[in-house]
Formats: structure tokens, sequence, C-alpha cells
């Protein structure tokens, strides 16, 4: 029987994230291709009880120790080779996620297997499995090719459908015990994001500003527009790195994921990190100065343009239209 | 403290990329490199540790185009002393790049009971996993990635915060030495002068580490790289701002939102 895959189930405080069942449906197609099973490992005493949830596994394996919790990247991925050695999976899934990052590169490191990063499309090619990768903020895909299926790949959020990944099913569950080594990170509090004023999740409408806004200034035309059309100013990484708005405003990996009925982006490249969190957005507008920013190949409409321009020209416009 | 950032160029992304002839690279004819920017932010947390509790700032490349503009605007920002490795960084993966930095700090001896090496925690190039993590498994050391701020504890510990999604962000406290990869420095970059830079490379020194090249470049078999097909690309629209934002009323009116 081909190699087997093991996909790391991803939750936080409790919840199972989306990226687990992105990886479950990612796993169950490449494995129905080769006939292997499909495992999930669920690690800490945290994660121990959602195991029903991962019906779509063959099996899900289980490590219900607390000191698994939050644990660092390193303790994860010892854990992680204990369970690859016993299952003898060749392809391991994790997520490309702030949760996950950096234990992939540590499990490839002590399993001796190749690692591929961000990928978000994997196919099985005969007993190898080809992961296509975005690089250099999405501009750029590479193809890699993990000979007999052997790898550890990272699977990027929003690539893979998570309903694939779901099942009514309940999947036959193993307890493992293994040993935890005593880490030198120890987790001490969790710090609750700021609410402030607005919260960017509940907003019909956001005008978002990137790089491209230039200077902290420049911010208050996209608060001019937002306020015109009756919604909220959000942000990529940069503009949130720089002060100038605040961290409830941040759109992306770090941040929040919005669906607003329209998005408006301006001056946003449309990194993977940013496009994580407005994919979903209904409408999305983006104006650019750069005609190749990536962003326009997944917004609905574009303009290549200023946004110093752009941004107040369409302010006045909406207000003579609201009258 | 012994405080290590490790910076590394990658392409500006600003500009147009493209695949080299032998369609598994980029073209390197009109590239232009830039400081990985979350490495920026690595070098902003050690000077600003460094402000707090004193200590030694070494920031650490390997050879790229314009390192040298990056690590002599790094001394003129504080950091003390400025290592260049002299292997070419194009051409290598992520291992290979983090076995060369890992055989650096394993020969020269460097890492005492207060060193904190400082990666960021990731960049845009970084298809077979990340130098932190990499680094610190080959050091034995332990690792926090996604790190938005570091405060020093007292009996060799540091108190860091991680970003997890959501905005949500949790403190753990590492055992020192240790790596962690920054995403984010407690305050913006800082800025320095023109001037100040072209003085320092006047007066400073770059420092040379003798290290062997990695055996294997590229662990990754690579098949194709290619620009992602526009798919699914945007309508677009053309015109003196006032025309486009007329395009863009009918758009918002369309989806009811005015």
């Amino acid at each position: 029987m081909a190699n087997a895959i093991l996909v790391l189930a991803e939750q936080l405080r409790g919840e199972v994230s989306d990226i687990t069942f992105e990886m479950l449906g990612a796993g169950r197609a490449l494995a129905g291709a080769s006939g292997a099973p499909l495992y999930a490992a669920l690690l800490g005493s945290e994660a121990a009880p959602l195991a029903a949830k991962l019906g779509t596994a063959d099996k899900v394996f289980v490590v219900d120790n607390p000191q698994l919790n939050l644990a660092p990247a390193g303790t994860v991925a010892a854990a992680l080779k204990v369970l690859l050695d016993q299952t003898q999976a060749g392809l391991v899934l994790l997520g490309c996620t702030n949760v996950s990052l950096g234990i992939s590169s540590i499990l490839a490191a002590r399993a001796g297997l190749p690692m591929v990063n961000f990928c978000r499309a994997a196919k099985a090619e005969g007993g190898a499995v080809v992961c296509t990768s975005q690089l250099f903020g999405g501009k750029i895909l590479s193809d890699v090719k993990l000979a007999e299926g052997r790898g550890v790949v990272s699977i990027y959020p929003g690539a893979f459908s998570p309903d694939a990944g779901k099942s009514d099913k309940t999947p036959p569950v193993e307890k493992v015990d293994l040993p935890v080594e005593e880490s030198k990170v120890v987790f001490k509090q969790y710090l609750e994001p700021e609410t402030g004023d607005v919260d960017i999740t509940k907003q019909n409408v956001l005008v978002g500003v990137g790089r491209g806004i230039q200077t902290q200034d420049n911010v208050q035309l996209a608060e001019d527009l937002a306020q015109v059309l009756g919604g909220a100013v959000c942000a990529s990484r940069p503009v949130i790195d720089q002060g100038w708005l605040p961290l409830n405003r941040q759109v992306g990996k770090s941040g929040m994921n919005v669906k607003p009925r329209v998005y408006l982006a301006f001056g946003i490249s449309g990194a993977p990190e940013h496009w994580e969190g407005m994919q979903n957005s209904q409408c999305i507008i983006a104006v650019n100065t750069d005609p190749k920013a990536p962003i326009f190949d997944g917004a609905h409409y574009g303009v290549v343009g200023d946004v110093l321009e752009v941004l107040p020209a369409l302010t006045e416009k909406v207000k003579a239209k609201k009258g | 403290m012994n405080l290590y950032v490790l910076l590394k160029m990658v392409p500006d992304t600003v500009e147009e990329l493209n695949v080299a002839a032998d369609g598994k690279s980029l073209d390197s004819e009109f590239l232009r490199f830039k400081l990985s920017e979350p490495d920026d932010h690595a070098l902003e947390q050690a000077l600003i540790l460094k402000e707090k509790h004193g200590g030694k700032v070494t920031v650490v490349a390997l050879d790229a185009p314009e390192v040298d503009d990056v690590l002599f605007t790094a001394l003129a920002k504080g950091a003390d002393r400025a290592v260049k490795v002299p292997i070419n960084q194009a051409g290598l993966g992520t291992v290979a790049s983090a076995k060369v930095l890992a055989d650096f700090f394993a020969a020269s001896g460097q890492i005492t009971p207060d060193t904190l090496l400082l990666p960021g925690s990731q960049a845009i190039d970084d298809l077979e996993g990340e130098v932190a993590p990499l680094l610190a498994a080959a050091l034995n050391l332990p690792y926090v990635g996604v790190v938005c701020g570091v405060k020093a504890a007292a009996d060799g510990k540091a108190t860091v915060m991680k970003e997890f999604a959501g905005g949500l962000r949790a403190e753990f406290e590492v055992t020192l030495p240790t790596v962690l990869g920054i995403q984010s420095a407690e305050k913006p970059p800082r800025y320095v002068p023109v001037a100040k830079v072209r003085a320092v490379m006047k007066s400073a020194k770059i420092e040379d580490a003798d290290l062997t090249p990695p055996d294997r470049p590229i662990q990754l078999d690579i098949e194709r790289m290619y620009k992602p097909e526009a798919a699914g690309r945007a309508e677009m629209f053309e015109g003196t701002p006032e025309e486009v934002a007329d395009k863009l009323v009918e758009v918002l009116a369309k989806n009811s939102v005015i």
C-alpha cells in the first residue's frame, strides 16, 4: 500500500480551525488517488475532545497530554515524529498558519524529509505528489515534485475547500501515549485583541488601505470615503506596523477575517497574507498603481491608478450620488 | 545581551519578476533586491533590546546584491558589528542557508547564555521552510516564531509575544539562548539618514566569515516556476480619476451599498 498521509489537525481554544478541514479534504483527494490511508493527529488535552469532528480521516491519533497544549514548534515536531514513525506515514500536511509556523521545518529536518512551503495545490502523479506553491508575495508559482509522495507540506489557508474535509462520520480514534520533552518555551497567557471602537468583521463596506497610501495623513482620505459609505477603514500589515491604524483594523493572517458586501482595496498589492483575510468578500474592488499586482487576479473590479487621486474622486462622486 | 540579527536580501516584488530560461528560477538580470521586511523588524527589535538592556548587536548576512548597503545601514542604525558570509545566497534554498548560518554560529562559538538569534519570521521565497526553526533545530535551541515583541526578564529568560489569528496574541517565557523569528518589532523600523550611512561606510568595516558552501544548495526537486495565470482577472476600468470613480459608483450601487 502507498504511504499513509498524516494531517496535523489544528485548533485554537477548543475550535477546529478551517485549515484542518482544508487539509483533510486535500489529503482525502491525494489518498484517493493512491489508496493510502488518511490519518489525523490531535495533540494536547485541549485538542483531544475534537476527534469526532475529523470524520474524513480513516483514523485519528490523539495524544491527550496537557504538555502539548500551545506547545512550541520543536515539542510538537518531536511528537509528530513519533507518530510518523509509528504510522509509517510518508506525507505530512500542516497548516501554513501562525499557529503551526515552524513545526514543518523542524519535523522535516528531524525526519530527513523534504519540506514544501506555501502550498496551494497538490496532485498525485504516479507515486509522486506535485505541489504548487506561491512565492514572492503571490507573483510566482512553483511546482515541486515529491518523489514517492514523501515529504512535509505546509498548506496555505484558503487554497483548498474546507467542505471537502468535513464529514458526519465518526472516525476510529487511537489514543497514543508518548514522551513529551520538557520545553524551554512556556505559555504564559493570551493577550486578547483590543476591541476598540469598530468591529471590522461586522461592516457592510470596508475601505482597505495598504502601502500605497504612503503616509499617515493620507489615511484620512480613506476615512472620508468610509464615512460617506457608512463603512470602516481597515488595512494590510505594513500600515498597521507603521502605527497608522490600530491593530483591530488589520485584515489578514494575523488580523481579522472579513466578508463585507464590498471590499475596496486601495494601494494593497494582494500578498497572500492579506488575501487570506478578505478573499471571501462578496465584491472586491482594487485600485493600485502596479498593473501586475496580484490583487487584480482575484478582485472583481480593478483600476490601475493613483489611490491618492481615485480616493477623493470617489468620495465626491458617492456624496453627489447620495445627494 | 548578545544579539544577533540575520539579514537576508529578497527580490523587490514591486518590480516585475520574470522566470529564467531554465524555467526553474527567477531571472536575476533585472532583479532589484531589498532587505526582507521581517528581517528589518528583527533589526529594530534588537536595537530596542540593546537600548533597554545594553549589550551588543551583530548583523549577519550571506552575500547578495546590495547586501553591503544593508549591512552599513544596520551599523548606522546602531548595530555594533556586521559580518558577511562570502557564500552567494542566490541559488541557496532555505535549508542550505540555515545550514551555513548554523555552521557560522557553531564555529564561532559565540552563543553565550544571554544570546538571542533574531531572524525574520518568514521570507517571501521560503519554499523549503523558514530559517528560524531550522537554525533552532540545528543548534538545539528553543524557538518561537511570529514574534511581535520581546522583553528581557531576569535569570536568563525573556518574555516574547507571538501572534495567532484574529488579533489574538499570547505571551511565552523562553529560556536563553534562543532563536526568535521576528514578525514585527514593537515600533516601526527606524529611519537613518543617507549621510550617516555614508559616514559609516568610510569608518566601519564589514567582517568576513570563512565558511564552506553547502553540498546541496537546493533540497527540492523544482519542476518549474511560472507566473500565475490571471484566470479570474478583474474587470478593469480606465480613464481619469473622475471617470473611474463614476464606474465605481455604479458598482457600489449595484451591490446595494449606496
